[in-house]
């Protein structure tokens, strides 16, 4: 445990970052962490290392690149699991979590049928939405969802109204990668506890910039994108709870998920084998344990310190600016998605006029339609933070929102 | 290749030049139309902009052309001029107007993150016309 008196050292964080330290691209403000994060030269060349020293595949070989791979690779399963408080073999590698998202619905919806509910929000990503939609045509359960309460938050009391005895699964993003809202994690797992529903936490915009602990949170799934937390794209997993796993039945069929194959039938491996059909990302997995490390060096602690403090900062200055409208929570814990609109500009053209000043952020529905309607809005500006934003990048932000409204005029 | 990029994010400041902004603050014939001819919508879901053209024709010409809708400047302003281009102009001529003439009318190089943008009227206006082919 090494103590820490200073804040984090932003500038340094900065430095291991190409894109931020390339003289050549500026201006550049980089604000959309929330679609996907920036990666480090660390995780960059953890992976570079798999290509050049022992690129080979894993469970397969017997010479030294081979069982380097495999090492490689299963060590970052531990590294994972490590990060969210899991056992290695709870640790399933997928492309994302949009993969992670649908092996689990998909897992879970076996057991459903009519009269069954799996109760979602009105604020998930189309991720966590569309694959419970398919599933509820086909095995006929029911759909439902959290509204909004106060201040762009859930609203608990329907919540407690909704979640009863029909209800099978509760699936949840923890953090809205719209509204920047925190949603009551530990709330709303006790509530589908108490219903004996299991519980799927979508972790996307949680993980790297909120601590994980899935044993206190004593979840079923959860599921998380690398690509969002500083490391490469291509990678995620899905974490299950053991016994869920193991009474899951693999939805992806092939080499290295199977025990003994004979003309008619085969043996599944164990898990969480059983669930990685085919040659894995190896490299990707190799880079995600690089970029846990990364935001472990920095202290998680520390993470959500500095976070907190930009966003907080953040959101005062965005509402300084005339005609400006928040959608999001305007105080309190949240996270760093900072969702707005700018007189009547539509998302696409303040989106566009910010990156002509060099401000990279986002406009439109951010996958997330059924909320963008419930709000009576297209979509919104959203710029998100990472790690090694700083106050001046807000700055630089507000004064493009100026300057676009100057356009617009 | 980054050089290039900041000439080109400096330079794009442009396709919000003043005729763009002025066709989307002070739309041209936009309204609904009683007596169209035809009529069609073309809706872009991943901007949430939404066109719905209508044209009355005479002969194999187009007397009038309006529309109605909401989206983004670029899309408002590229139908807004479209609507006063198609003006006057021959079915056949219409239905052989390029993405090109498109963007030249527009005056503007339109990147491709908003080229559906730029393009949505001259796809509803494709649209409509054949439409009309097909009630011939
Ligand atoms: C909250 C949330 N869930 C799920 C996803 C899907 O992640 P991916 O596209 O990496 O599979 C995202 C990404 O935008 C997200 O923000």
């Amino acid at each position: 445990m090494t103590l820490r008196i200073m804040a984090i050292d932003i500038q340094k964080i900065r430095g291991q970052f190409p894109t931020l330290v390339d003289a050549s691209r500026r201006p550049y403000v980089f604000l959309d962490t929330a679609a996907s994060s920036l990666t480090p030269r660390p995780v960059i060349e953890a992976m570079g290392r798999f290509y050049t020293d022992f690129r080979a595949n894993v469970h397969r070989g017997m010479y030294t690149d081979s069982l380097r791979a495999t090492e490689a690779y299963e060590a970052a399963r531990s590294k994972v699991a490590g990060f969210i408080g899991a056992e290695a073999e709870e640790i399933v590698f997928t492309r994302g979590a949009t993969e992670s998202l649908n092996v689990a619905a998909r897992g879970l919806a076996e057991g459903l049928g009519p009269g069954d509910e799996v109760v979602i929000t009105i604020m998930e990503h189309h991720a966590n939405l569309i694959p419970w939609q398919q599933l509820a045509d086909r095995s006929g359960f029911t759909l439902r969802f959290l509204p909004l309460g106060e201040d762009f938050r859930l609203d608990m009391e329907a919540a407690r109204q909704t979640i009863g005895p029909r209800t099978k699964v509760v699936a949840f993003m923890a953090v809205s990668n719209v509204l920047g809202t925190v949603n009551p994690t530990e709330e709303l797992i006790a509530l589908a506890k108490a219903q004996g529903a299991a519980t799927v936490i979508d972790v996307a915009q949680a993980a790297g910039h909120l601590p994980l602990d899935v044993t206190s949170w004593d979840c079923d799934f959860l599921a998380l994108s690398g690509h969002k937390m500083y490391g490469p794209t291509g990678i995620g997993i899905l974490y299950g709870k053991r016994p869920r796993l193991e009474a899951m039945e693999p939805q992806t069929f092939g080499g290295d998920m199977i025990l003994e194959v004979t003309k008619e039938r085969s043996t599944w491996n164990r898990i969480p084998w059983k669930f990685e059909a085919g040659t894995p990302h190896i490299a990707g997995a190799i880079g995600l344990a690089a970029a846990i490390g990364f935001v472990e060096e920095i202290g998680i602690e520390e993470v959500v310190r500095a976070e907190e403090r930009l966003a907080a900062h953040a959101l005062e200055r965005l509402q300084s600016v005339p005609g400006l409208r928040l959608y999001g929570p305007a105080g309190g814990v949240r996270g760093g998605a900072l969702s707005f609109a700018v007189d009547d500009i539509h998302p696409h053209d303040m989106a566009d006029l910010l990156s002509k000043q060099g401000i990279c952020v986002r406009g439109g529905h951010h996958c997330a339609m059924p909320l963008m309607r419930e709000l009576g809005i297209v979509g919104t500006t959203r710029a998100s933070l990472g790690i090694y934003n700083t106050e001046q990048d807000i700055e630089d932000l507000i004064q493009a929102i100026h300057e676009a409204k100057r356009i617009f005029g | 290749m980054s050089d290039d990029t900041n000439r080109h994010q400096v330079g794009s400041q442009e396709l919000y030049r003043q005729n763009i902004l002025d066709h989307n603050r002070h739309p041209r014939n936009k309204r609904r139309m009683e007596d169209a001819s035809v009529t069609h919508r073309e809706l872009n879901f991943s901007c949430g902009d939404d066109i719905e053209l209508f044209v009355r024709t005479e002969g194999n010409r187009v007397a009038d052309a309006s529309f109605d809708g909401h989206g983004c400047a670029i899309s408002q302003a590229a139908v807004s001029m479209l609507t006063e281009h198609v003006h006057g102009r021959g079915i056949d001529e219409l239905e052989n107007l390029t993405d090109e003439e498109m963007g030249q009318l527009l005056g503007v190089e339109v990147g491709p993150a908003r080229r559906t943008c730029a393009m949505l009227g001259l796809e509803a206006l494709r649209q409509a016309l054949k439409k009309l082919r097909e009630d011939i």
